[in-house]
């Protein structure tokens, strides 16, 4: 189990343009990190930087503890799993996965007890026999990580491997391809446009846009405390809804999207410096309002649109011109163009600097947020 | 009652047809076509090689089978077989490899490598007419190219077209060279079908480059591969154009192919009926080299 270390690591084409700078990480022994970001973001071209398949054009690459940056591939002790997971579609499940051992002049015997062991574990023992054509996506999927696994390779590496996958089969290789990391205990880089894959797998995950780092930590902290606009829209589902204000500081009052006004606390009003600010509120933070809610706190909306996914009710509104979506607990019979009263509270509002997009506040009152199993009794 | 009946069976095949009528439809021209120029001559050819014929090439009389026992008999004619496949072994293998290491060479990723697919694949532009006339110059005895390089390294001059040892296996080189452009062209095609994945997954388990060759390139170009060597056994047992510009079948009948013969038989010597009987026997060694590739060769060919 290795750790990868990336020191300044920069990628050109052209030797004008960076499509991807500056990125500094340590990924530990044993994690399970995730690269996520939207498609074009440069995530794949790290991870291919990583396995040797991109040339790096600046900063040090370090696996384990060697500087890694001019290794061939086969040198940096990794295994990938492709998209489209690159199986050879002329040689049979079993050829497939012995390929790598084949390469390195296994012993035929070490090879079959290593194939029949991993297969045993993906529960692809029946299908060594047939060619990858014969199998379903998910099968494919299952015996692009045998290859991956079969190695033995203390690093494995992902490239959206879920990707052409029906939602379902989706839900259910995710858990597995988790429970596999933690038996095997690699170190995983896995890279996906998903956020609810980032979310649901990394032990830590790094969001990249346009090349460079946004954030890096744990996923509930990216989701609570997210470092600018650009992670707080991408992080959840729905997004957090974001819009901009304006900081009153004599009446200690944002105004939101020229319309909507929400009470700050004085002794914050007279912290906050910046008057042109981003608010931002996730949409489980939008509560209705009820009879004990203040006036001020109070106000109506038009719902513009209304899903009831069973266990819950979302239903968009217009503030501004930007439009905003709240998430309801139960089943909300509500319909287009009813007026709803709702509340918005300051403690779970969102704060960025305008100009610069930094984080000036995160929400502090988090609900439902339960600090080490106090409610098992 | 009745009447009404039969009517509404009647209708019902013509309404049964319709389908069968529009695809008929649709065939129509290519069926036209096929008869006049394929179905028609061939028909023609076999009719004819069981007769003897006058010199306008019209039936005079039947003769049955006397055709072909006069040609297997024939010295003549056992010597044109044995120059075909001497022919087709010349240029089938050694054709394919040359193209195949091009078309290797070539989907290499580096910079102007269009400009070295235009030139390997240019040999598919020019006429084998055009093409035959310039090899004749390189092959002239005195003027030509060839001898001119031997004289400079001090080796002996080679009568590459006059010499009936060398004659073969010089309009063999010139087919290699007119049939590269277009087999490096298809090898090419196929070449860059195959994942890159496939590579990138074989370059991190540590698979050389004769390693990725043997067991990831050649199966995957084998249905390829496959197409290219049955189009290339066709071609080399149907040359006729280098033939007749190069040597004229000659020194001593040493490059007399089947069609050549063929069309001496038929309009030199205005043998008709020895003419189409060649044919029709030309016709069937392709025919069982074909199947028996297809018998033989498609096991090794595997379809994605």
């Amino acid at each position: 189990m290795k750790r990868v270390e990336l020191m300044n690591v920069s990628k050109t084409y052209d030797k004008k343009t960076e499509v991807i700078s500056n990125i500094n990480v340590m990924i530990e022994p044993g994690e399970f990190f995730v690269l996520v970001g939207p498609s074009g973001c440069g995530k794949s071209t790290m991870l291919r930087m990583i396995a040797g398949l991109e040339e790096i054009t600046g900063g040090i690459l370090r696996i384990g503890e060697k500087e890694a940056n001019h290794l061939p591939p086969s040198k940096r002790d990794i295994s990938m799993v492709f998209q489209n997971y690159a199986l050879y579609p002329h040689l049979s499940v079993m050829e497939n996965i012995v390929f790598g051992l084949h390469v390195k002049k296994i012993p035929k015997l070490e090879r079959k007890t290593r194939c029949k062991d991993v297969a045993a574990m993906l529960g692809l023992s029946e299908y060594l026999n047939r060619k990858p054509r014969e199998l379903s996506g998910g099968q494919r999927q299952r015996v692009a990580l045998a290859r991956a696994i079969v190695n033995e390779a203390p690093i494995c590496l992902m490239d959206e491997p879920l990707s052409n996958l029906d939602a379902k089969l989706r839900a259910h290789m995710r858990s597995e391809i988790r429970q596999i990391q933690r038996r095997l205990g690699i170190t995983m880089i896995y890279v996906t446009h998903d956020q609810v894959e980032a979310m649901t797998m990394g032990d830590r995950i790094m969001i990249l846009h346009d090349g460079k780092i946004q954030q890096v930590g744990k996923p509930i902290d990216i989701y609570n405390h997210p470092a600018n606009p650009f992670v707080a829209t991408f992080i959840g589902s729905p997004p957090m809804n974001i819009a901009e204000g304006v900081m009153k500081r004599l009446q200690s009052e944002i105004l939101v999207g020229d319309e909507c006004e929400i009470k700050i606390p004085v002794e914050d009003s007279r912290l906050l410096q910046t008057e042109q600010v981003l608010v931002g509120i996730r949409p489980e933070h939008i509560k209705v309002a009820s009879k004990e809610t203040s006036h001020e706190n109070r106000m109506v909306v038009e719902a513009i649109n209304v899903e009831i996914l069973g266990n819950e009710t979302i239903f968009s509104f217009k503030i501004g011109s930007h439009e905003w979506m709240a998430k309801w607990n139960g089943q909300w019979h509500l319909h287009i163009g009813d007026q709803i009263p709702i509340q918005m509270d300051y403690e779970s509002l969102c704060l960025f600097d305008r100009k610069t997009n930094e984080r000036i506040k995160s929400a502090t009152d988090i609900e439902n947020n339960i600090l080490d199993k106090e409610v098992f009794l | 009652m009745k009447g009404s009946s039969s009517l509404h069976a009647k209708q019902s095949i013509w309404k049964k047809s319709l389908n069968a009528r529009t695809a008929l439809l649709y065939l129509f021209p290519s069926i036209l076509l096929f008869s006049v120029f394929v179905f028609y001559p061939m028909f023609r050819t076999i009719y004819l090689s069981f007769f003897l014929t006058d010199q306008h090439g019209s039936a005079a009389l039947f003769v049955g089978l006397e055709n072909y026992a006069y040609l297997l008999e024939s010295q003549a004619f056992r010597n044109s077989i044995k120059a075909t496949v001497l022919f087709v072994l010349y240029t089938v293998p050694a054709g394919v490899i040359l193209a195949l290491f091009l078309a290797l060479i070539a989907n290499e990723k580096l910079k102007g490598i269009g400009f070295f697919r235009t030139i390997y694949s240019s040999s598919m532009g020019i006429s084998v007419a055009a093409s035959s006339v310039v090899w004749l110059f390189l092959f002239h005895p005195s003027v030509g190219m060839f001898n001119r390089l031997l004289t400079l390294v001090h080796l002996p001059e080679v009568q590459w077209l006059l010499d009936p040892d060398w004659a073969l296996l010089s309009v063999s080189i010139s087919t290699i060279w007119l049939n590269t452009g277009f087999s490096f062209l298809i090898l090419l095609g196929g070449l860059q079908n195959i994942d890159g994945y496939l590579y990138e997954s074989a370059k991190i388990d540590g698979a050389g480059y004769w390693y990725q060759l043997r067991r990831i390139t050649i199966p995957m170009l084998s249905p390829t591969l496959f197409f290219i060597i049955t189009i290339s056994l066709i071609n080399a047992f149907q040359s006729f154009g280098q033939i007749d510009i190069l040597t004229k079948g000659g020194p001593s009948q040493a490059t007399n192919l089947i069609v050549y013969s063929i069309y001496r038989e038929a309009f030199v010597n205005y043998q008709f009926g020895t003419a189409s009987a060649q044919a029709v026997f030309l016709f069937l060694c392709i025919l069982i080299v074909t199947i028996l590739q297809f018998k033989f060769g498609e096991r090794k060919v595997h379809y994605q």
